[in-house]
């Protein structure tokens, strides 16, 4: 939702500080390769990337819309769900951005939950564009 | 065709070349199937005897693949019965690649071995008694590796590999493959653009620190580092280059005061995305040799790898990455590259700009197809190699050797 509404610093807040957000895609994993499309080990990374997108970066101007299936739970813990990430650009054009699946472990921090660990695994390997809203 | 060049120093470019699908399929025929040296892929990536992987050649699918004694091969991937795609697979390893539509069967060099039925059953049916299995094997091109780097070409009459990478080229692959690497890994990213807008942006090192804000914002790149543009002397290869903390930041704040830049007051509160530990003799952070027509070697930093260009139709692209790192890296320094990845690729702090722009001048330039992009920063004229950056005459020298392959040099026209 805070991605979907441009609150990219909001979306910040809802990791730990120690936290790992990594985007790869599915090539890359079903070779047991260690590339990634974007990697911040630690909540200042991500903080990093929003402002830097605020204040540096130029991107392709749209709105994101994400449509996340049924979490499900893992043995581990952690849990995963598909989701499917249109984009619309400023005339109202859509297209189908990315599908893949999250893996998410959360944690409990002064009575709320953080996000530990986000592993976005992208079907979608050739990214449309751009990448620079994180999925 | 004709192309009509108001100057014979290329400083103008007619838009129409980039939205002309005509164009487009000359392009792959006199280009990317003409006397040029074509990126395949990296050693690294097919080990083994009888590993193969897929590639593509402009518009043409192509297998890469190693014989039993080691030796590469590549061909193109269309079985020569009916035309249907051999591999489909992106790797693997095998003996026999067998087309599944009649099992017609290809030996790692690309050569037809054989076919089901070839004599009929029961005596009846089958290929005629004189076919030639020899003479109906897909194309093949002429392979060569340099330190591991493995080209292609279709044309009998392109000079050996190195006199075309030039002097500077293939030093820079050297630099670059100096000892053997591993691949970390691959990102693709398909941009709505014609393939030259992404040549032209390779070749533009104007735009370097001005576009890619990020660059400029922490310090990575500025136009006011120690740097510039190399060529080989037929200025179809380029390198835009630069060498690590070679400026003040006083001198930055001046000369980029007029731009958008905030390099007064922006730090990441994480900096590990910008250490550099310098590996290389020469001691250049950011190095970029791009090699006519499809590749470029790109490090910035300690990010390292080879971006293939992939046409994909007259209006769009795919711009094809594989990060590497060095065998003998240690497990810190192979997480310290992929950290560096964040700069890199279709979501680089300083490459994602490049989509977007490229993407702006394909929608602008359509309804443009009379008028011309005007190329003149750094001066008309001859194109040489310059000690700065403020320079887009690498792009004059990518037409004007376009040109010559296309059949349509400019009156006189400057090489």
């Amino acid at each position: 939702m805070a991605l979907d509404e441009d609150r990219l610093e909001d979306w910040v807040e809802l990791f730990d500080e120690d936290c790992d957000y990594r985007v790869t895609t599915r090539e890359n994993v079903e070779q047991g390769l260690p590339n990634v499309l974007m990697w911040c080990d630690n909540k200042n990374m991500l903080r990093d990337r929003v402002e830097s997108y605020r204040e540096v970066n130029e991107y392709n101007l749209h709105y994101d819309r994400h449509v996340i299936g049924p979490l499900r739970m893992l043995g581990d813990g952690s849990f995963e769900a598909s989701y499917s990430l249109f984009q619309t650009d400023l005339e109202g054009n859509s297209r189908l951005f990315s599908v893949g699946r999250y893996r998410v472990e959360a944690v409990m921090k002064d009575g709320l939950p953080k996000l530990k660990t986000v592993l976005v695994v992208a079907d979608t390997g050739t990214i449309p564009s751009l990448l620079a809203t994180p999925i | 065709m004709k192309v009509d060049w108001p100057r014979n120093d290329y400083s103008r470019v007619p838009f129409h070349l980039h939205h002309d699908p005509e164009v487009y399929e000359l392009e792959m025929e006199r280009i990317f199937r003409g006397p040029t040296w074509s990126y395949l892929c990296l050693e690294a990536e097919l080990p083994k005897p009888h590993d193969f992987r897929t590639t593509w050649v402009g518009d043409t699918p192509v297998v890469v693949s190693r014989d039993k004694a080691g030796a590469l091969h590549a061909f193109v991937n269309r079985c020569s019965h009916r035309g249907a795609m051999i591999v489909r697979e992106l790797r693997g390893n095998a003996e026999r690649l067998v087309c599944l539509y009649h099992r017609w069967c290809y030996s790692n060099a690309g050569e037809l071995t054989g076919l089901p039925f070839r004599q009929g059953l029961r005596g009846e049916g089958g290929m005629p008694k004189d076919f030639d299995m020899k003479a109906v094997s897909p194309r093949r091109l002429r392979v060569q590796s340099l330190n591991g780097v493995v080209f292609g070409t279709f044309c009998e009459q392109t000079e050996p590999l190195e006199e075309y990478l030039g002097a500077f080229g293939t030093g820079m692959v050297k630099r670059f493959f100096h000892k053997p690497v591993k691949i970390l890994g691959y990102s693709r990213q398909r941009i709505q653009g014609n393939w030259k807008l992404y040549a032209e942006n390779l070749r533009d090192t104007y735009h370097a620190s001005l576009l890619h804000e990020f660059f400029v914002t922490y310090g990575v790149d500025r136009a006011t580092q120690k740097g510039g543009v190399k060529m080989d002397e037929r200025h179809r290869h380029n390198m835009n280059h630069a060498y690590a903390a070679s400026d003040s930041q006083e001198e930055a704040l001046k000369a980029y005061a007029d731009t958008a830049a905030r390099l007064d007051r922006m730090r990441l509160r994480d900096t590990k995305l910008l250490q550099f530990k310098n590996e290389y003799a020469d001691g250049m952070n950011l190095a970029a040799p791009t090699f006519f027509p499809n590749v470029l070697l790109i490090q910035i930093n300690n990010s390292i790898g080879t971006r293939q260009i992939r046409p994909k139709g007259v209006d769009a692209h795919e711009v094809f990455q594989t990060l590497f790192c060095y065998e003998d890296d240690d497990e810190a320094m192979v997480r310290h590259r992929l950290l560096s990845a964040n700069l890199v690729g279709p979501a680089g702090f300083v490459s994602m700009e490049d989509g977007e722009a490229i993407e702006v001048v394909q929608k602008a330039s359509q309804s443009a197809k009379d008028s011309y992009a005007v190329i003149e920063m750094g001066g008309r004229g001859a194109v040489k190699d310059e000690t700065h950056r403020v320079t887009e005459s690498p792009i004059r020298g990518f037409w004007s050797y376009w040109a010559e392959l296309m059949g349509v040099e400019a009156p006189g026209g400057i090489r």
